[in-house]
């Protein structure tokens, strides 16, 4: 029997890169699930639950509960939407035993893409082809709400192309922080050129990471230092390789 | 507190940006190796432990601090209670009058700070010399601490030897040593003619009615047993039961804050001298502080008072380490300090603090008694969200997210609009230099770059896959 997974697409992935929402699809369907891509997911609620909008955040919870909740998992190719759902949607509902037994069901199946890959559906070999030196940056909530580190790296060492090059603070923040990005966008971009700085400095072809945030954050600050050459990508489509 | 002119100017700074990418990283590294040494498994088991011990104490916090000043007062201390700061100047100038003292010498407190107390007594006409080698320098250049262990860190060797020069009125010196030395040599005329000697205490122990001083010069032992009069300045809430506690915390202190074992000089001040002591003070006073922190206990920021000041969680900080400790305004800097400065000047005097942070995480993992600072910080701004704090347009903006991303029969459309319209802003390059309306904040240094210019839904609809139910 097939795992039925259901694609937590982004918010981020939806309007930027759907071409990562495709990569992370034909992943799962290596890894042998059938994939549901629930059609009225919007947003994780996230942005309203860390700038304290706790009602925002409390009805897309249970939108994405009740969206979700079929499916015999949940995974999102971000750990910082799936940190949300697994972590934090508890904190939304508290004292009220019918959603709180409803969340705990949807958090205990809701995983990180390559968490999912590596510690559930246990895939064996990936489709992709890059050749280069990449090197991994952690994002923050997947590395410390959801303990993601070694399964992205597990995964790209299957990969005979790829050399994997570990840069200095690659667990420290990248500055992006959600709407921290804008509100003081000048301490957000300094984070970023550190960020960059140390991505220069491994002298990888390419940084490689798992959530939107980031990435959107360490390119733009990228191109803006006058680095074109720099690729900045997503496991998934690393992994996934050409659609 | 304007944080974001302060931090405006930080970045700005091009000797500090030079001092902190020199020297932020070092408590970092020292901390891993400490932690590294000991055994990563036995200190995870520690900080749990730390957390308990904590939360333990504050839980009957009242009941410890009237058996510590039972304890204190059986050994001839005297114990007062200060409500705020100002409560701190009056208590300490009253003791200056009492015993007719002229001279304070201070080892480091941040609950001076928080009372600002050297003024007060500058102004009494009692000279406090800071005789902490960082609170020394900075004493020197007339500023504030930044940093809670490390007060001169934002400080660098030619910093220092400019301030040296300038007050000592001796040559100019280079090497540390030296530096080091000449400073001694200053301090040690002070510490002998002060008649009062301020502390701070790293904990009270009610056990003994002991304070535990955690240092790694000898001024804490020199302020505290010289002078006739000692004066222990510190918050109600470091208070801890047992020595026992105070043994398994201070296998984390240390370890946290700098990355040592254990501190040069940990000492334990019980009552003033004896009859029959060679040393020590003629009296000893307790000043405990309230200044906020009860309101504290039984609140939603309780776990905020379990901490015990190793500054780890603003080494770890990417924000604290990329526009320095005075940035953040008082007392506290970084995370901790993003918490209680709202805590304790008014939610509504620090409004950028709790809104400063990426929530990384990083603190959280660091601290010695996980404290969920990611957590407390969140609820802050929860806080100001119902106390209508937030600007009406960030609140504005916000709603119309959430109202949007309810209804995917309004998202679906808005979000095919705005793909396709930015991929237009972004041109050939696929890149935009200048976001409009409130993402100005993102292009300021960075660029954005450009979308692909359909949305996954869109097109997972045209390939065929579509309803899922």
């Amino acid at each position: 029997m097939k795992r039925r997974v259901g694609l937590f697409v982004t918010c981020l992935v939806d309007l930027f890169r759907p071409s990562i929402g495709f990569a992370a699809l034909k992943l799962l369907e290596a890894a042998g699930c059938e994939v549901l891509v629930p059609a009225t997911q919007t947003c994780c609620g996230q942005p309203g639950w860390n700038s304290g909008e706790r009602a925002s955040a409390r009805a897309l919870a249970e939108k994405v509960i009740a969206e979700f909740e079929a499916c015999d998992h949940l995974v999102a190719p971000s750990g910082s939407c799936a940190g949300m759902i697994r972590t934090h949607y508890k904190d939304l509902f508290p004292g009220e035993g019918a959603w709180l037994a409803r969340v705990e069901a949807l958090a205990a199946k809701t995983y990180e893409l390559t968490d999912f890959l590596v510690r559930v559906a246990g895939l064996e070999s990936v489709p992709g082809d890059y050749r280069g030196t990449i090197t991994y940056h952690d994002s923050c909530a997947g590395l410390r709400e959801l303990g993601v580190k070694q399964q992205p790296r597990q995964l790209l060492a299957k990969m005979p192309g790829v050399t994997l090059k570990e840069m200095k603070d690659c667990e420290v923040c990248c500055g992006f922080g959600g709407t921290f990005s804008v509100k003081f966008g000048d301490i957000s971009a300094a984070i970023a050129d550190a960020k960059c700085e140390h991505v220069a400095a491994c002298g990888a072809d390419a940084v490689v990471l798992g959530d939107l945030g980031c990435m959107l954050n360490i390119e733009g600050r990228l191109r803006r230092r006058g680095d074109d050459r720099t690729q900045v990508l997503h496991v998934a489509e690393v992994l996934a390789g050409k659609p | 507190m304007h944080f974001k002119a302060r931090a405006g100017k930080a970045l700005a700074d091009r000797k500090l940006q030079s001092v902190l990418k020199r020297f932020g990283g070092g408590f970092v590294e020292k901390r891993a190796a400490a932690r590294a040494e000991l055994g990563v498994a036995l200190f995870e088991e520690l900080r749990d432990a730390g957390a308990v011990i904590r939360d333990r104490a504050l839980a009957t916090l009242d009941v410890w601090l009237l058996r510590f000043e039972q304890e204190a007062q059986r050994r001839g201390a005297t114990v007062l209670w200060a409500h705020d700061g100002a409560e701190v100047r009056r208590l300490v100038l009253d003791i200056c009058r009492r015993h007719g003292l002229k001279k304070a010498i201070k080892s480091k407190s941040m609950l001076s700070e928080e009372a600002d107390l050297n003024e007060a007594l500058a102004d009494t006409g009692v000279t406090p010399v800071e005789t902490d080698l960082g609170e020394y320098i900075i004493q020197l250049a007339g500023e504030a601490p930044s940093h809670i262990i490390a007060p001169a860190i934002h400080k660098d060797r030619e910093q220092v030897s400019d301030l040296f020069a300038e007050h000592h009125r001796r040559a100019r010196l280079t090497d540390i040593e030296q530096m080091t030395r000449e400073a001694r040599l200053m301090l040690r005329e002070h510490f002998l003619s002060a008649d009062l000697g301020i502390s701070g205490g790293n904990f009270l122990l009610a056990e003994t009615g002991s304070v535990a001083i955690v240092t790694n010069e000898g001024n804490g032992r020199m302020v505290t047993t010289l002078p006739k009069v000692h004066v222990a300045i510190t918050g109600i809430e470091k208070v801890i039961p047992t020595l026992e506690d105070f043994a398994a915390l201070m296998r984390l202190l240390p370890r946290s804050a700098t990355g040592q074992a254990i501190s040069n000089y940990v000492s334990l001040l019980t009552g003033p001298r004896d009859e029959g002591d060679l040393d020590g003070p003629e009296h000893m006073y307790f000043i405990l502080v309230d200044n906020g922190r009860s309101n504290l206990v039984g609140s939603d920021l309780q776990e905020m008072l379990r901490c015990i000041r190793c500054g780890a969680c603003m080494n770890h900080c990417p924000v604290y380490q990329t526009v320095g400790g005075h940035a953040y305004g008082w007392v506290y800097p970084g995370p901790m300090g993003s918490v209680l400065t709202p805590a304790y000047v008014g939610l509504e005097n620090a409004l950028d603090l709790p809104q400063a942070a990426t929530l990384c995480g990083a603190c959280h993992v660091a601290c010695p008694v996980k404290i969920p600072l990611p957590e407390l910080l969140r609820k802050l701004r929860e806080k100001q969200v119902q106390a209508k704090l937030r600007p009406r347009g960030e609140r504005a903006a916000l709603r119309m997210w959430g109202f949007m991303a309810l209804r995917p029969w309004l998202y679906a459309p808005l979000t095919r609009i705005g793909a396709r319209m930015l991929k237009l802003m972004g041109g050939r390059r696929g890149r935009i230099s200048r976001l409009p309306l409130g993402g100005g904040g993102w292009t300021l240094g960075r660029d954005m770059p450009a979308p692909e210019g359909r949305t996954f839904r869109e097109l997972y609809a045209k390939r065929g896959g579509g309803a899922s139910e």
